[in-house]
């Protein structure tokens, strides 16, 4: 029933769109507004950050008008599904997991994901690898996550729930880890200052806009920098199912933005890395 | 960074949004009120004058409200309450999805837990009503309807206010916890501030000093209408 | 309605009920003695005890709980090297106690009113009777004051119980992984926001019916005064005829 609505929901968009092409439809789109670089709070209470950009440059393309909405993570699939927006820009994967209950555009971010912690910590001692996929060789992950056990035994980590990372733990850490999960990255980032947790797994862009905050001097990103498996094939715009024009459009939009340029830019000035995914 | 330029006005500062937000939770709050009195009047009716079935429901909805944290109730109606909505708006013929806002959602909330209290309150105050008042109005001819407006409702509400009072400090309180729907009012600003400067203990202080200025002034409110409600009434 | 899923939630949520439970007994057992001591220095009727006590009542009934949670908790945890040199970082390092500390002063300020309404309801001429009667004050206290004045605050203590029981699902935001950490967390893996949250409410429902049914039981054993006497074994036997 939620599915023939928001197709019908679609179809009165095109219709009004298709009807007076002078007016523009409005698209909302969620974001957390807690995870910068991706999307953060500024002073005063504005919304910023590298999907606020995205989004304003997407919905140029796609001739809409959009309309940007704060949601807190661990509502934000549920939220969508209740049609409180229609679309969903906040750092989010693209996994298995949430295609099964929602559907994402084409991926506009790829990037690593690590432990954080002091620089003197003894975590500091992990392998560091610049890039390790998950997926690749069964064995080799499995070689890796071992010898990493005894440094991390006992050690608490946060994470963020209903995330990617917390699966991420769940999966390879449960026994080793005390998995704490936070409702937002920058709380674990407080733990981790107040010294109550002993490291931290994000995306590494976070965790890199975190530590160049001067409090966080002596912290810095360790062990290995993870990509696949549970991590998913990337960040991409989160959807309800079954509205093929709207993801159509997004897909068209995030195409262009990749082919002109913009999304390089946008990754070089928020990332300071290239984070476009290839192919 | 120091605590006077953070919680300030100027461009770094984050005064005039903790103000804004302020005001926000003085309307959520007084929209939750308000719909907690069409609630709680409901079921208190239902409750005292109610049929058997009538009865059951109103009891079965204090028992329910005051049994289940306020937390999920709130977070029942925010995730149910569009889908419920958006159903009943496809049977009625309507299509597209119901989006509630969600101050709306955060009222209703509220005013759901809050009738569940306000609902005793109304009930023990209608029981409070001398039964040689309404007989005597009944006496002078008076209709029911007429009785309820003259004689019942200030009655009720004279021996009511120092619990609705009550219940209104609650519901301020309660509004804190509509922040996790997303509306930014001083706790949800307050959390915003914190993780963006780093800095918590500033930012909950000052949403506690916020809250307790609210409800100060509420306080002083309810005792001036209190001593108003008891003009005229001897005391012993 | 998919009754295996409700089912399966139902049993997952269940793993979470001892912390919820050990968080709201321990918030009660701590925020009772404080309250005690509440109460004492607003009757005690020296103004350098009552204003310290009518201060925290004050605060700490006039802002929402999930504020006292997040200042005890994060606000705090900014002054660690301060914490650490009095020798109390153990205590706030670990989020268990910080929620514990929260619930317990919370339910401390509510309940302290509650016991020194309950002190003077406790009516003059009883207290008069046992000084009369030559006890001396610690024995009135113990022997008069203190029981009318527990069958007396006992409705709105039950009330103050199941509110506590609620509160402690504020403690799922700190990282405690209680009923509505673990509700949270199967929302994520699901995404069915609503029939989970009705499988915890019926948890939380199940607790607060248990503890009415255990205070009326309390309030009917504590007073036996007010109960309708035995019937006459002679108008049983006319009921029965």
């Amino acid at each position: 029933m939620k599915g023939l609505a928001g197709f019908a929901f679609v179809i009165a968009g095109l219709a009004a769109a298709g009807g007076a092409s002078a007016q523009t439809r409005t698209v909302r789109i969620a974001t957390e507004g807690a995870y910068a670089p991706y999307n953060f709070t500024a002073a005063g209470g504005k919304l910023d950050g590298f999907e606020i950009d995205l989004a304003n440059e997407l919905c140029a393309r796609m001739k809409a008008k959009c309309e940007i909405v704060q949601q807190d993570w661990d509502g934000i699939i549920p939220a969508l599904q209740a049609g409180k927006y229609d679309a969903i820009m906040a750092g989010m994967n693209i996994t298995a997991k949430r295609r099964e209950v929602i559907e994402f555009s084409a991926p506009y971010v790829r990037e690593t994901n690590g432990f954080g912690a002091a620089k003197d910590s003894p975590l500091a001692k992990l392998p560091d690898i610049a890039r390790f996929d998950l997926g690749a060789d069964e064995a080799a992950t499995k070689k890796l996550v071992e010898s990493m056990k005894p440094t991390l035994k006992g050690k608490t980590v946060g994470v963020q729930g209903s995330t990617i990372h917390a699966n991420f733990m769940d999966k390879y850490f449960k026994d080793t880890l005390d998995i704490r999960e936070y409702k937002t990255t920058e709380q674990h980032d407080l733990d981790l200052l107040a010294g109550r947790i002993d490291a931290i797994f994000a995306s590494n862009a976070a965790e890199r806009a975190t530590f160049e905050k001067p409090d966080f001097k002596d912290y810095g990103l360790v062990g290995p920098k993870f990509v696949g498996d549970v991590f998913g094939v990337g960040v991409g715009v989160g959807m309800r199912k079954n509205e093929p024009e709207l993801k159509k459009s997004f897909d068209d939009a995030i195409a262009a933005v990749k082919a002109d340029g913009t999304l390089k830019t946008l990754s070089m000035k928020w990332f300071k890395a290239d984070n476009v995914p290839q192919g | 960074m120091h605590a006077v330029e953070l919680l300030g006005f100027g461009p770094a500062g984050w005064g005039a949004a903790l103000l804004r937000a302020a005001a926000t939770t003085v309307l959520v709050a007084l929209l939750g009120f308000a719909a907690g009195a069409v609630f709680g009047g409901l079921a208190a009716w239902a409750r005292i004058a109610g049929s058997a079935p009538l009865r059951w429901l109103a009891d079965g909805y204090t028992t329910l409200l005051r049994g289940i944290p306020d937390l999920l109730v709130i977070y029942l109606f925010y995730f149910g309450g569009s889908a419920a909505l958006t159903a009943l708006a496809q049977a009625f013929g309507a299509t597209g999805f119901v989006g509630v806002p969600a101050l709306a959602t955060g009222a209703l909330a509220l005013g759901l837990v809050s009738g569940a209290y306000q609902a005793e309150v109304y009930r023990g105050a209608y029981l409070a009503v001398h039964r040689g008042q309404m007989e005597a109005a009944r006496a002078v001819g008076m209709s029911t309807p007429l009785m309820f407006r003259r004689v019942v409702a200030p009655l009720v509400l004279r021996y009511g206010v120092p619990g609705l009072g009550n219940v209104w400090q609650l519901v301020l309180k309660e509004s804190a916890l509509v922040s996790v729907t997303g509306l930014v009012e001083i706790l949800r600003q307050s959390q915003i501030a914190a993780g963006s400067t780093r800095e918590p203990f500033p930012f909950y202080l000052a949403a506690a000093a916020l809250y307790l200025a609210v409800t100060t002034v509420s306080t002083y409110g309810f005792g001036r209408l209190e001593l108003r409600t008891l003009r005229g009434v001897r005391r012993g | 309605m998919d009754f295996a899923f409700l089912g399966s939630t139902w049993l997952t949520l269940l793993s979470g009920l001892p912390l919820t439970l050990k968080l709201a007994s321990g918030a009660v057992s701590c925020g009772f003695v404080l309250a005690l001591a509440v109460a004492a220095m607003r009757v005690s009727g020296s103004r350098l005890l009552s204003g310290p006590a009518q201060a925290f009542v004050f605060a700490f009934r006039g802002t929402p709980l999930l504020v006292q949670v997040f200042l005890i908790y994060y606000g705090l945890g900014q002054f660690r090297p301060f914490l650490q040199e009095w020798g109390l970082w153990p205590f706030f390092r670990d989020a268990y106690w910080c929620a514990l500390l929260a619930l317990s002063l919370n339910t401390a300020a509510y309940s302290g009113e509650i016991i020194r309404g309950a002190i003077g309801s406790v009516p003059a001429g009883q207290i008069e009777a046992a000084r009369a009667c030559g006890m001396g004050r610690l024995t009135a206290a113990r022997r008069i004051i203190g029981p009318i004045a527990l069958r007396q605050a006992l409705p709105a203590y039950s009330n103050e119980i199941i509110s506590m029981v609620k509160a402690t699902s504020l403690a799922s935001i700190i990282t405690l992984m209680e009923v509505t950490f673990i509700a949270q967390k199967l929302i994520s893996q699901t995404f069915r926001a609503v029939e989970i949250f009705v499988c915890a409410g019926s948890i939380y429902l199940l607790v607060n019916v248990a503890i009415t049914r255990a205070v009326w039981a309390l309030e009917w054993w504590l007073s036996p005064h007010l109960r309708a006497r035995p019937r006459e074994p002679a108008a049983l036997e006319a009921a029965h005829a």
